[in-house]
């Protein structure tokens, strides 16, 4: 009843904050007053907000203002909240320049876009399939898969590096394919890393979707795989989306494998390697190197800042729908 | 990620008439559908992520070095547990796993204090104010590790860094002085914090939002029924909003720890050389043997990677048992 009762009202959304407030209202009996005794109270959350913004964003700003300031600017025990006079000559300088000599930063973008690209496509469709499997399909072994992926999930890969590297050796030698010092080999583990977490994400998703749907469809004469692109893709591509930009981001920030994987092929460096490489050699020039990391971030978080309302909804409906 | 917090309790209310009718149907095919469906998955797994930690086990108790890749060099040759033995018994190790243990703990705890705070906040601010405020998280969310850890870098920088001009400019009754030419990375417990500050202002976003969604999953009438009680903010968090996002609260919370106990990238940049043991944490301690040693000694990695292994097992078994508990694995 109460439950009604609830959902005709437009939910007053705050609960528990103590009685004051109502008391007020219940004595003057009008609805006007109560909204600047709500205001007044929630002006301290107000000013929380603003400081998780703050905290949040401004090392971001740090990071961009840095790359926008004049070396003077840099250099300088007076450091000012805005450039004086702001210059794009750190950028100019990563994206024209040489960040490592003999290659320049598009090789390095052009590096990262391919693996991180290939590596989060190739997941998402081999952990659709799987997902679909451990969703819609009651086997054997189902119940081991999915302990399993949830074990592997967890097995840090700074745990396995020495074992990988070591396994990817021997991986080239009976191939004959070289698959450390270039891309490829990332290709293949930033693939299988995505797997786990785009699996357990999807499932979630696919079972979401009304079994009913798609045994109508199939009533109507539908085959598995119309049920499978017309039924179940539309339904489930919110959740791709997110499990995929999950994936993106888990591989475009990736560190550890890359640098023991490409060692000193600098010509097949990802961003991150190449960043890390300058400011091991050229550790003082803050300029580029806050350019650097403004350039690796930007995708990111466009990607994030584009599709965020989405990618909420999306861990949302994972997370907590089920 | 947290496919835990709802035991299918929306279907089931909604139509208790029609579920005895679905249920007979769960699809009991027995062509091997599915097995085809998760094989590629479940054969890269296997060569690249389950066999690695096959051979890392083997590794460790081998003396297994850059030697034995070289062509036409004999395997490593068994060890037994020897290096273990020297692990167990190196007080340098022990300091090393008591600093990762510690700094993993603090980073935890502080990244789910401030994430769940944050998400009860956001929960409480007018749509549009969270949205905004969201998007602000959304940033330092984004923010790659390789990025992050070089702003703190630079933030923290002897002499210039924007931290060290400020504390240096406050009055010395309130900080002490000397600030400008203080150098935060060579020293453990200063480097350590600011790893932990970086590594929250990463992580918290991501538990404030699992929260807020969270939040919003639970019905208003029980903090209607609270509040009838007498119940207050405190009391109905830990009476109504806790035992209702307990599963989440566990999943982030081991989340959380595994993340945080493999923390590499943000300690290579900060701590930006080997030189100093004193803030090795484990992960940095086995690429050290591994890639930066000289021979690199991959069995002695591989035993601390052992080591690591088991410590996350450890908590992927509790792990484990809330998602089995839950249903998550049926």
């Amino acid at each position: 009843m109460t439950a009604t009762d609830n959902t005709t009202r437009p939910a007053p959304d705050r609960p528990a904050t103590g009685g004051a407030g109502a008391g007020a209202t219940g004595r003057s009996g009008r609805v006007r007053r109560r909204s600047p005794a709500r205001r007044l109270r929630s002006v301290p959350l107000y000013l929380a907000g603003v400081a998780v913004f703050l905290f949040s964003v401004f090392p971001v700003y740090w990071m961009v203002i840095t790359a926008f300031k004049p070396v003077g600017e840099i250099f300088t025990r007076d450091q000012t909240v805005l450039p004086k006079a702001p210059t794009t000559e750190h950028f100019d300088r990563v994206l024209n320049g040489q960040l490592i000599p003999g290659v320049n930063f598009w090789q390095f973008l052009g590096n990262s876009l391919f693996v991180t690209v290939s590596a989060v496509a190739m997941g998402a469709f081999l952990s659709l399939l799987a997902a679909v499997a451990v969703a819609r399909f009651r086997f054997r072994l189902r119940t081991t898969f999915i302990i399993l992926l949830m074990v592997i999930q967890m097995v840090p890969m700074e745990a396995m590096i020495i074992s990988i590297f070591i396994n990817f050796r021997h991986l080239s030698d009976i191939s004959g394919v070289e698959l450390l010092g270039n891309l490829s080999g990332l290709l293949v583990v930033y693939t299988a890393v995505s797997l786990p977490i785009t699996i357990m994400m999807l499932r979630g998703f696919v079972a979401a979707v009304p079994k009913e749907l798609e045994e109508a469809a199939a009533i109507d004469g539908a085959g598995p795989w119309t049920v499978f692109w017309r039924i179940l893709m539309p339904l489930v591509a919110p959740g791709l989306v997110a499990a995929s930009i999950f994936a993106f981001i888990t591989a475009w920030n990736e560190f550890i494998v890359a640098l023991t994987f490409l060692g000193r092929s600098t010509d097949h460096y990802t961003l991150p390697l190449t960043l890390s490489y300058y400011f091991g050699r050229f550790g003082t020039e803050w300029g580029p190197i806050m350019a650097a990391s403004t350039l690796l971030t930007i995708p990111v978080m466009l990607f994030f800042l584009f599709v965020q309302r989405r990618m909420v909804s999306g861990l949302t409906m994972g997370a907590v729908k089920g | 990620m947290a496919q835990t917090v709802e035991p299918a309790t929306p279907r089931g209310a909604e139509e208790p008439v029609k579920a005895p009718v679905a249920e007979p149907a769960p699809r009991r095919r027995t062509f091997p559908t599915p097995y085809l469906l998760i094989a590629p998955a479940l054969i890269l797994l296997a060569i690249v992520l389950l066999w690695p930690i096959v051979q890392m086990v083997w590794y460790s108790l081998t003396s297994f070095t850059t030697r034995n890749l070289l062509p036409n060099q004999p395997g490593p040759a068994w060890n037994g547990f020897a290096h273990y033995r020297t692990l167990l018994t190196d007080p340098e190790f022990w300091a090393i796993l008591r600093n990762t243990v510690v700094v993993c703990v603090l980073m935890v705890g502080s990244t789910m204090v401030l994430g769940t705070l944050v998400g009860l906040l956001l929960h409480r601010l007018p749509k549009w104010f969270s949205a905004f405020v969201a998007l602000g998280m959304m940033l330092a969310w984004a923010t790659p590790a390789l990025s992050a850890s070089l702003v703190f870098r630079w933030l923290f920088l002897p002499e210039r860094g924007l931290v060290n001009v400020v504390l240096d400019r406050l009055p010395d009754w309130l900080v002490g002085g000397g600030w400008l030419n203080y150098n935060w990375f060579l020293e453990p417990l200063s480097l350590f914090f600011i790893l932990i500050t970086v590594i929250v202002w990463q992580s918290f976003p991501f538990v404030a939002v699992s929260v807020l969604a969270g939040l919003k999953s639970i019905p208003h009438e029980l903090y209607e029924a609270a509040r009838m009680d007498g119940a207050g903010a405190w009391k109905a968090f830990w009476n109504v909003t806790f035992p209702m996002l307990r599963p989440l609260f566990a999943l982030l919370l081991v989340l959380q720890i595994i993340w945080d106990l493999r923390v590499f990238t943000q300690l290579y940049i900060l701590a930006n050389s080997f030189q100093n043991k004193d803030v090795y944490l484990l992960s940095y301690y086995i690429y050290q043997q591994g890639f930066s040693a000289s021979p690199a000694n991959y069995g002695m990695g591989s035993a601390i990677a052992v080591v690591m292994t088991v410590m996350i097992l450890a908590v992927t078994a509790y792990y484990l048992r809330i998602m089995i508990r839950q249903g998550e694995t049926r």
